[in-house]
Parts: structure tokens; C-alpha cells; sequence
């Protein structure tokens, strides 16, 4: 089974509490969750990367146990061999590019030098069209360069999984099609299992293989449709 | 009137208060701006307090604590034979201590101001705590760390109160600028406190305009162009 989960958790803000029970088994490589805002998608995708520790349950991808509540198992998130590609991508403002590719190869106390020499960087700066902008930070770049640049710094780990978190929800409508196919075409050459959550339903028709419907915490019932 | 062994020592006293307050002030502000843990508030309150009280009231405590009969003061004489009354190290805690709500709060802003997802992004990445404190929070934070440290300096090179309480007016031993300009006009050398008023006030506006220029609304300013 590519990606088991079995997430149970209560959050609690105040007088309000939120339950979280997301229960889902699948050997797609393109997961969509699909649902309106609070449903708990971007707390489920947390708790895949370990920046969320859930009350109960289970987490595996692709044979590697996560999280095992049961087990007392709970890897750090530095540990998970994942990458999370955040709704505002999360790029490093005082790094250019290049640097932020180069950011998870680099191990020690330093950040890689704005020179910084790298075969895996030059491909990917090449492959997602960033040549131009490589010495640029991210306050100048454009929506679409952002995002290629936070996957590219996602995928330069070579990842057991790429969790994306509403990827296209900051692009104009244009942007926002050419980008879905851009990711979908990605996923297909380089084979890497990817869980994406959105709130529209045409990102899960393009892009999605396998579309859960999650609603006030739960997949709902009669989902887990795969589409042709 | 030597001015200028004045001008050194006030430099040495304040530059050592201030080094301590950068190490503690950046973990204290660390801890206030990232851990959740009862009290928190309070302490930040208590840590407050030297900026408020008198630093006469401040020296007092000082004195209490460090004095030869004080809990702290014994201990040190006794394990170490050490004494810090009338010393110049006695005025650097007494500096350290007053300047320490200058550095701590800027610190703990700093760090608050810092995107606590670029953090998960990092440990998501594989990057360990300790490494991306230095790679990702410390870059982001030091603007603000060091316009405190700054300001903190300034304030330093001109404590009175809790100095004169702890460590006294010998002359080239602990007499500061600030206590010597005082001694001067005591004694009617206008010339000389003349002289020290004017060194001091041209040190100051120099730490000032260094601290402003570093102040992180100037840099925001700046990134926004």
C-alpha cells in the first residue's frame, strides 16, 4: 500500500473542538483531498509530514511506518524522507533561488553560498525554467516562478512522497491551468507519489487519480471515486 | 582629570554588560517568543522591571544580593574568594542588568516576527533544530537583535544609579564618564565635565544612527522598493 493512513485527532481553540478521523488506503500516485476550507485537509497533511503529532492511529507511505500511535512510532519531520510544497510555498526570503534549491543538500550550521556549484541544481533550474532567475530572491520573482522554485527545492530531496498544499490557490486563472497540467505531466515522468488538497474541484478533475472527499474531518462515504 | 581612562572603562564596562546581554537576551527572547509554558508572562514582566525602577532601587537589590553578606555575594567569596563590590566587574552586572530589558524585548520580537512556517519548511527539508535556528531563524531575527544589543550599548555607556551603588567612584578603577562627569562638576572642573559631556554625547549619537540605521522597519522599507 503506497500511502495508509489512519489519522485520529481532537483540536481544540478555545470552547470550540475539531475531530479529525481521516481514515484512507490507496496505491494511487495522484491523491487529491478535496474540500471547503476547515474540513481538515491542511491539518492531515501536517500530521503526513510530522507537524502534527495526531492523538491515535497510523501513518505509512510506501511500506515506511511514520507514525504508530500503538508503537509509540513518531519520526521527526526531519526524518520523514517527504516534501511539502506549502500553499505560500515558504521560500527562505534571505536566500536567492539558487540557494533555496540547494537548501536541503547542504548539512551543518551554514547555508549553501550564493555561488554554490551543483549538477542537481543547474538540471533542476534548468528543467523548471529558472536560469534567469537563479541569482534572484523570492520578493522578485514571479507566482509561477515561486512555485517552480518550491518544488524544485521539494524534489531536489528526492522525496518518498510531494505534499502540496492548495499549490495553484495564489496563481491568476491562466497561470492556475498551466501549471495543473505542468504538475500533472511532472508526476507522470518522475513517477513520485502525490497527495495534493484542494478546495476546487477542477484542480481534482485535472490532476487527480485518486479524489477523496473530505468534509468536517471525514472522508466522506461513497468517495474515494478513482477516475478513468 | 583623566577623561579618557574615564571613556575606556565606561567602553570596557558597557561592552561586557553587553556582550552577556546578547547571549542571555537572545536565549531569554528565544524562549519567550517560541515556548508555551506557564509563567511566561511573568517573567517577561519581572525582566521588564529594571526599566522602570529607579536604577538606585535596582543598585540596592544588587547590593543585597551580591554584597559580602548577601546570599550570592557569601557563596562567591567563600567558593571562589571572590568580591564584586567596588569593583568593575560589579559595575558590569549592574549595567547588565539595567540594560537587559533593551536587548531581551527587541529579541523576542525578532523572533516573533519570524515566519514559524519557514521553520516547518526547513524541518520538513531535514534541516535539525540547532541548524535552522542558525540558517533560517537567526537571518531572518538579527536586524532586530542587534538594534537592541545597540540601544542597549548606548544605555550602558551612561548607567549612574546602580553603578554608584554597586561599585563606586574610584577613580580609574570603577569611575565611569557618567559618574566622572558627575565628580567633575562636584568639584568646579567645568573644562573637564565639559569635555566628558561632549565625548559622551558624541558616542551616543554614533551607537544611535548606527542602531536606526538597522532598525528592521528600515530594511522592510527597503525590500518593499
Amino acid at each position: 500500500m503506497l500511502l495508509d493512513l489512519d489519522i485520529r485527532t481532537t483540536l481544540r481553540a478555545g470552547k470550540q473542538s475539531f475531530q479529525l478521523d481521516v481514515r484512507l488506503q490507496t496505491d494511487s500516485r495522484r491523491i487529491v483531498l478535496l474540500g471547503p476550507s476547515g474540513a481538515g485537509k491542511s491539518l492531515t497533511l501536517k500530521a503526513i509530514a510530522g507537524l502534527l503529532r495526531p492523538d491515535a492511529g497510523h501513518i505509512r507511505v510506501d511500506g515506511h511506518v511514520l507514525f504508530d500511535a500503538a508503537h509509540g512510532i513518531d519520526l521527526a519531520p526531519q526524518k520523514r524522507a517527504l516534501a511539502y510544497v506549502f500553499q505560500d510555498y515558504a521560500l527562505f526570503p534571505h536566500l536567492t533561488v539558487r540557494q533555496n534549491i540547494a537548501f536541503p543538500l547542504v548539512r551543518g550550521w551554514f547555508n549553501p553560498r550564493r555561488r554554490h556549484q551543483d549538477r542537481q541544481i543547474d538540471y533542476w533550474c534548468e528543467a523548471f525554467q529558472l536560469g534567469q532567475v537563479a541569482d534572484q530572491y523570492p520578493h522578485e520573482l514571479s507566482g509561477g516562478q515561486k512555485q517552480r522554485t518550491a518544488l524544485a527545492r521539494a524534489l531536489v530531496t528526492q522525496p518518498r512522497a510531494l505534499l502540496l498544499d492548495e499549490p495553484f490557490a495564489a496563481l491568476d486563472p491562466a497561470l492556475r491551468a498551466r501549471m495543473r497540467s505542468e504538475l500533472k505531466d511532472l508526476q507522470q515522468r518522475l513517477q513520485v507519489p502525490m497527495v495534493l488538497i484542494t478546495h476546487d474541484p477542477e484542480d481534482a478533475a485535472v490532476f487527480g487519480d485518486h479524489v477523496l472527499d473530505l468534509r468536517d474531518g471525514r472522508i466522506a462515504t461513497g468517495a474515494g471515486v478513482r477516475a478513468a | 582629570m583623566n577623561a579618557w581612562s574615564a571613556l575606556a572603562l565606561s567602553l570596557k564596562v558597557a561592552g561586557c554588560a553587553t556582550l552577556i546581554d546578547l547571549v542571555l537576551g537572545v536565549a531569554v527572547g528565544f524562549l519567550l517568543a517560541r515556548r508555551r509554558f506557564p509563567g511566561r508572562e511573568l517573567l517577561d514582566t519581572l525582566l521588564t522591571l529594571p526599566m522602570v525602577m529607579p536604577p538606585t532601587v535596582l543598585g540596592y537589590y544588587l547590593l543585597v544580593l551580591i554584597g559580602r553578606h548577601g546570599p550570592i555575594g557569601a557563596w562567591l567569596q567563600n567558593t571562589f574568594g571572590i568580591n564584586l563590590i567596588f569593583t568593575w566587574q560589579g559595575a558590569v552586572i549592574a549595567a547588565a542588568i539595567v540594560i537587559f530589558p533593551l536587548v531581551f524585548k527587541p529579541a523576542r520580537a525578532a523572533f516573533e516576527g519570524v515566519d514559524g512556517q519557514l521553520e516547518q519548511a526547513a524541518r520538513v527539508l531535514g534541516v535539525s533544530e540547532m541548524a535552522l535556528f542558525f540558517r533560517v531563524t537567526m537571518p531572518l531575527a538579527w536586524r532586530g537583535i542587534l538594534a537592541g544589543v545597540l540601544l542597549g550599548f548606548a544605555r550602558a555607556l551612561g548607567e549612574f544609579g546602580a553603578t554608584l551603588m554597586v561599585a563606586g567612584s574610584i577613580p580609574g578603577r570603577t569611575q565611569t564618564l557618567s559618574i566622572a562627569v558627575y565628580e567633575a562638576v562636584q568639584a568646579g572642573q567645568d573644562d573637564t565635565a565639559n569635555l566628558m559631556v561632549l565625548l559622551t554625547s558624541f558616542v551616543c549619537i554614533a551607537v544611535l544612527l548606527t542602531a536606526g540605521r538597522l532598525a528592521p522597519g528600515r530594511l522592510a522599507g527597503r525590500r518593499e522598493a
